[in-house]
């Protein structure tokens, strides 16, 4: 039992690293629930926060979800089909697109956004719709997508499988629908999720995009922090919290469900 | 099945790869119908080249062609050769069950679902897999998984099943057990079977000829007989077998060395080597072999004992006997080599 002291600290370490990160985040939390954020807990726990940024921003819960989802679709019709191309023609070109691609991730948002406007801010009814902060979220989340369905394609013979489909007389289409595609499902799923997340919680880019009648829910926090009550500012993360987390889990569901089939593969 | 067996012909394929390297010099072949041709060489020969062209996923260069019986297929992608492929690594549709992955050929065919049910457990049956359509393919060992990915490739009734180092990835017994099974099908079958191996053991038993391939060129081509009894080349004798080689001064149709003499065949008596394979040597007495030597090492193989003679003057010869006898290092012994069993390369 000489491990043990070691042990504790270790343990000792990470509960303090937790807290450090997780109370904070609490603290907001019932903060949105409190009466009085001053005062704390012992001035009552009510919902009436909660239903303010309900009543005032719902519409933007529903924007976020709306531009989510798009983006989820946008990034699945443009990211499987470049995944692919990356998967099966492996070169010097490929690899520069895939450098290029991530530019967006590495470039600050507000970078990204200032060249979005200056580019396309004369369309006046494109600059003040929603699709003008999708194509921001798209262009942000493309990477995340191609990077996982790519991860996936290259760990299977993708080659030889479409090879082998192809010796049966499958076309290209039956080929990338039934033997392509399917295979690179858990890629592309977990590609979508993560894509749906980072949508969701995107600040950067749409901060500089958003119009007062296009505001995502992550502006509208902002917003909320700015110019009303604490409370309502921490009811807001509270909504935030019940959107994400079940996007989180979802996630790392996944990424478990997928390990076992990964052991099974590296086993023959 | 047989119906539609057609044989292949290439005429002037040739494959030179975007870097320029010449894979594979123009070639003229002809495979018949039902026949089982094996393209057998080391690795980088060329020989898969060859199927790839065979198959449609590569192209010859400019002007070589590909024929189907009379069909000119150079045209065609792999997709409508209407060819089975069976390769290393299996190669199974890791989304589908073992009958999903039996049936996708017939499925494509837009077949109905029936019927493609009833194939595919016909398959599996022929390929002793009765009962495993359920399963999922990473359930299977590679020697059920190479069965199916052979049942897929038969569904589609191919004109012509193409066999990529169908056994290279599985273990010693279990390939074995296969390459029967492979044999007795593809005889009752009477399809036309190109067959890729750098292992001349299962060359020599599938084949009903051979083609031995080196750099890009078939160095021979026959049955396992010829192949092996009447190589054309010495890389042939090397490559298929163990070939012994003895160098000497040719003098008088006499082959003369430091541990005897050999006579020469009447049509290369000038020769200054002589090869033969090892069970055409005899172990004899010291006193009475045409050449002398010592024991230099014995490996008792069970069927025989495979034995090393170091010859008075510095040349190894392998000899191959059934002698029931214990052979010690250093042992003095003749060898007599069957004159008719002489090969000059």
């Amino acid at each position: 039992m000489k491990a043990a002291p070691r042990f504790v600290a270790q343990l000792a370490f990470t509960v303090l690293v937790c807290a450090f990160l997780i109370v904070p985040v609490v603290l907001s939390v019932l903060a949105g629930l409190s009466e009085n954020f001053f005062v704390g807990v012992r001035s009552g726990l009510t919902l009436r926060w909660v239903g303010q940024v309900w009543s005032l921003y719902s519409q933007s819960i529903f924007l976020s979800l709306g531009i989510a989802l798009a983006c989820v679709a946008a990034t699945l019709v443009l990211g499987v089909p470049v995944a692919y191309v990356l998967a099966r023609r492996p070169g010097r070109v490929t690899r520069l697109f895939e450098e290029l691609l991530v530019l967006p991730v590495a470039v600050p948002g507000l970078a990204t956004a200032l060249a979005l406007i200056l580019f396309y801010g004369e369309w006046r009814g494109f600059r003040a719709s929603w699709l003008f902060i999708l194509v921001g979220h798209v262009l942000f989340t493309l990477p995340f997508m191609v990077r996982s369905v790519l991860a996936v394609m290259a760990a299977i013979d993708l080659a030889t499988l479409e090879e082998a489909a192809a010796s049966l007389g499958a076309g290209f289409a039956s080929r990338f629908f039934g033997v392509v595609v399917p295979n690179a499902r858990h890629g592309i799923l977990a590609g979508a999720l993560m894509v749906l997340t980072l949508s969701v919680g995107e600040f950067n880019i749409t901060w500089m995009l958003h119009t007062p009648l296009t505001k995502t829910i992550p502006v509208g926090l902002a917003d909320a922090y700015a110019s009303l009550r604490l409370e309502v500012g921490s009811a807001y993360t509270i909504v935030f919290f019940v959107m994400i987390i079940p996007l989180l889990v979802a996630m790392q569901w996944l990424a478990r469900e997928r390990s076992p089939a990964m052991a099974r593969r590296d086993e023959r | 099945m047989s119906d539609s067996a057609a044989g292949v012909r290439l005429a002037r394929c040739a494959k030179t790869f975007a870097d320029g390297t010449r894979a594979l010099a123009p070639l003229d072949l002809e495979i018949r119908a039902g026949e089982t041709l094996v393209f057998l060489g080391p690795s980088g020969c060329g020989k898969t080249t060859l199927l790839r062209i065979i198959a449609g996923l590569a192209q010859p260069d400019a002007g070589g062609r590909v024929f189907f019986g009379h069909d000119d297929v150079t045209a065609r992608p792999i997709e409508r050769r209407n060819v089975g492929m069976v390769f290393q690594s299996y190669a199974l549709f890791p989304n589908m069950t073992v009958g999903e992955n039996v049936a996708y050929g017939l499925k494509v065919r837009r077949i109905g679902a029936v019927e493609r049910r009833r194939q595919a457990s016909r398959l599996l049956d022929m390929m002793h897999l009765t009962g495993l359509g359920e399963r999922r393919v990473d359930q299977l060992s590679g020697g059920q998984r190479q069965r199916v990915a052979l049942a897929r490739a038969l569904a589609v009734e191919p004109r012509v099943l193409l066999l990529d180092e169908p056994l290279t990835a599985l273990d010693a017994k279990l390939r074995e057990n296969l390459r029967i099974d492979i044999d007795r099908l593809l005889r009752s079958l009477g399809i036309t079977v190109v067959y890729v191996t750098h292992d001349q053991g299962e060359a020599m038993a599938l084949g009903d000829r051979i083609a031995v391939m080196s750099q890009g060129r078939v160095e021979q081509i026959g049955t396992p007989q010829e192949i092996y009894y009447r190589p054309a080349s010495a890389f042939v004798a090397d490559f298929i077998g163990t070939m012994n080689r003895l160098r000497g001064e040719c003098g008088d149709g006499w082959l003369r060395l430091p541990a005897g003499a050999l006579r020469l065949p009447a049509h290369a008596a000038a020769s200054d080597h002589v090869m033969f394979r090892p069970q055409d040597a005899r172990l004899v007495a010291p006193d009475v072999g045409t050449l002398t030597g010592r024991v230099a090492s014995a490996f008792f193989l069970g069927n025989m004992t495979r034995v090393v003679v170091e010859l008075d003057g510095d040349q190894a010869i392998v000899v191959d006997t059934v002698e029931r006898r214990a052979f010690e290092h250093g042992d003095p012994v003749g060898v007599d080599v069957d004159a008719d069993a002489l090969l000059i390369l």
